[in-house]
């Protein structure tokens, strides 16, 4: 893992200072609530519906056991007891007090976190593949790259005040867990036919109110040119972004106006240009990084073997572990989606028993997942039984990642002053309705999103089964979407016809599940019915 | 015209006031132009070693462009005045000066006490942007 030294320590530190001065200038006066608002947003500062909300950034969503812990102890000091995973890999603190904020963030200082850029309009945490360094399928580990962009975002100059906000993503393997192409730049690490490592970069994808899916615009930028090819991205965007409307401000609306080539023409003239400018950190800065992330120290000849006789234990294996690249270890999902509850809520304890599993059993690794699960990166075989024991003591235990019972869901109208109509209730109905284990067996993987408004934090789009909250003449009600995908087949999910009522939606889920079980064939997932079969039957089931 | 609050550089302020860049391309003989954030920065480019101010207006502090207007001219040679003018707030003081400004003229005056902690707030950078200051990675890799 990444490990802060002077200087990354000095930045952070620093930012607590500014922060703090900032907010004894707005409660002394100095700075009105509107002067305040974009300073306290890019420090992850929201105000809700409620209350003030914190955003807590994990950079490539990687933790280790005393942030974990200490994030525990902040949703005790701080919030009402526990704290919100989000799709961005981040936490959210829904709770907290103004003038608290700055102690928050000399906490977090202390364990090498921050909220820095977790909101506004400039480039955001950046996300990556929550596998990463443990995937049998990865090329490189892609996080040292998301670390050396992680800090010439911080504080950018230039990149601060950009048209609107600015979300990379970045990964390494063919299978795209991290829904790559719905970022506004989406880089994927390759080799090429000479074995030489490039990134492989796609500008202009997002969700929001109009979603698509970002064009690839270079094949391969070598790994010594990286910062500056995403610096002429960026200048390009913040001279040429619009400005005039808040909806049409995103990177994609730019790329789509202008043109994927004209764009790319435009990048590659600035890009020319800032090669002359030494702007480019040198191969050693990458490589010191890369040292940082060095596989663990695998046992070597660990037992491959699990024993299954423990049906519980099995079918949670079955749905929510992945193959390790290390022979005897095995990459762990902990769902944070019990039936019922809160999609990417914990508990202050679950998070702190999280940690201490994680040092125990995982290397001292955690990451958060974009689908708001927690995952235990590197376990030996030998202690899963163990680790699966102890977290369904704690109700952590739950069978059923990327199955209907594993939604994504926003904050909605509960928490959100932007949302136009409850997501969570929503959420607690189908995973309800869903619950049992022969249920989710039956559809297998089913991946459900529902965002309370046209913003898309839900990644409505990308769902299987999307939904989407709109507000009608004064009545929440749901539009429902169907086939949208995140992965390495990404596609944008269909509206069916006219939303329903809270009831009625779920109704209307439980439909398109019984058309797709109807008119499956042999092992196919529900995305793939759909794709076959189409919208037609799916339309007749839920209006005729 | 806003007085200028801060200024680094120790040449006297250019006397001419400053037209708008068209008003500028019209003419063979200003030395001071001022940018609006839609005005492309580049279409200076040829005039650039007869202008002795450029003023880099920003109507809103959140509107960015100007950020990049400056480092085209600084990138491009430019080594006369480069004054921020309009909404400049004392959260931006640093940014702008990574950025290449070394004048600033704010609508509103600023707090001096605030404003020279923020000028002084950051003793490292994490990157290089031709203002001289050594990035971090410089540092380490020195």
């Amino acid at each position: 893992m990444y490990k802060y030294d002077q200087y990354d320590q000095q930045m952070v530190d620093t930012r607590v200072a500014e922060f703090r001065d900032q907010v004894r200038r707005r409660i002394d006066g100095s700075l009105t609530e509107d002067q305040f608002r974009p300073l306290r947003l890019q420090n992850g500062l929201y105000l809700q519906l409620h209350a003030y909300m914190l955003r807590v950034a994990i950079p490539y969503g990687t933790l280790n056991s005393r942030q974990m812990t200490l994030l525990g102890d902040i949703a005790d000091k701080y919030d009402r007891g526990y704290g919100h995973f989000t799709t961005r890999q981040n936490i959210q603190y829904n709770w907290v007090k103004l003038e608290e904020t700055p102690d928050i963030l000399a906490d977090l200082a202390s364990v090498e976190m921050h909220a820095i850029q977790t909101s506004g309009n400039c480039i955001r945490n950046i996300s990556s593949d929550q596998y990463a360094g443990a995937a049998a399928d990865e090329i490189v580990d892609p996080r040292p790259y998301a670390e050396l962009l992680r800090q010439w975002s911080s504080f950018h100059p230039e990149f601060l005040t950009l048209p609107r906000k600015f979300k990379i993503a970045v990964i390494a393997s063919e299978t795209d867990r991290a829904a790559m192409k719905l970022h506004d730049i989406g880089i994927q690490m390759v080799k090429n036919d000479k074995g030489e490592i490039g990134a492989r970069f796609f500008v202009g994808g997002g969700m929001g109110r109009t979603p698509m899916i970002g064009p690839m615009i270079r094949d391969l930028v070598p790994l010594d040119q990286l910062i500056t090819y995403s610096e002429a991205c960026l200048r390009v965007y913040n001279r040429y972004g619009r400005r005039d409307n808040k909806y049409k401000a995103r990177i994609k609306i730019l790329v789509h106006e202008l043109g994927k080539e004209e764009y790319t023409r435009q990048v590659e003239e600035e890009f020319a240009h800032l090669l002359t400018q030494d702007i480019e950190p040198p191969l050693a800065e990458l490589e010191r990084i890369k040292a940082m992330f060095v596989d663990p120290p695998f046992e070597a000849g660990a037992n491959d073997d699990l024993d299954l006789s423990d049906p519980d234990f099995r079918l949670w294996v079955e749905r929510n572990c992945a193959d390790h690249k290390a022979p005897g270890y095995i990459v762990a999902t902990v769902s944070l989606k019990p039936v019922g509850g809160i999609p990417g809520d914990a508990s202050a304890d679950q998070i702190r028993l999280m940690a201490q599993l994680a040092k125990d059993c995982s290397f001292d690794e955690l990451r958060v997942t974009h689908a708001q699960n927690i995952v235990f990166p590197h376990v030996k075989k030998a202690d899963l039984y163990k680790v699966w024991q102890t977290l369904d003591e704690a109700g952590l235990g739950t069978a059923n990642l990327d199955t209907v019972g594993d939604i994504i869901a926003c904050p909605g109208l509960d928490y959100c002053s932007l949302a136009n109509a409850r997501s969570i209730p929503v959420a607690q109905k189908i995973s309800e309705r869903f619950g049992s284990a022969e249920k989710q067996a039956e559809i297998g993987e089913l991946k459900l999103k529902i965002s309370g408004c046209i913003n898309a934090c839900g990644h409505h789009h990308a769902g299987h089964i999307g939904i989407l909250g709109v507000d009608k003449k004064g009545v929440e009600n749901y539009q429902l979407l169907l086939g949208g995908s995140e992965g390495a087949d990404t596609s944008l999910g269909q509206i069916t016809g006219p939303g329903f009522d809270e009831d009625g939606i779920v109704a209307a889920v439980e439909t398109a599940i019984n058309v797709y079980l109807r008119e499956r064939k042999n092992g196919e997932r529900f995305l793939d019915t759909y794709r076959r079969v189409g919208m037609a039957p799916f339309k007749e089931a839920l209006y005729d | 015209m806003t007085d200028v609050q801060f200024r680094f550089r120790d040449d006297e302020e250019a006397g001419d006031p400053a037209v708008t860049v068209d008003a500028f391309l019209d003419q063979t003989n200003a030395t001071a132009v001022r940018i609006e954030p839609g005005d492309d920065a580049r279409d200076l480019l040829p005039y650039l070693d007869r202008l002795q101010l450029i003023e880099v207006n920003f109507p809103a502090w959140t509107d960015g462009r100007g950020y990049s207007s400056a480092r085209v001219l600084r990138e491009a040679g430019y080594v006369g005045e480069l004054r921020a003018v309009g909404d400049v707030v004392i959260d931006m003081l640093s940014h702008l000066r990574r950025c290449g400004f070394d004048a600033f003229a704010p609508e509103h005056g600023l707090n001096e006490a605030d404003a020279h902690a923020a000028f002084q707030r950051w003793d490292n950078v994490y990157q290089a942007t031709g203002d001289g200051r050594q990035a971090i990675w410089a540092k380490r890799h020195g």
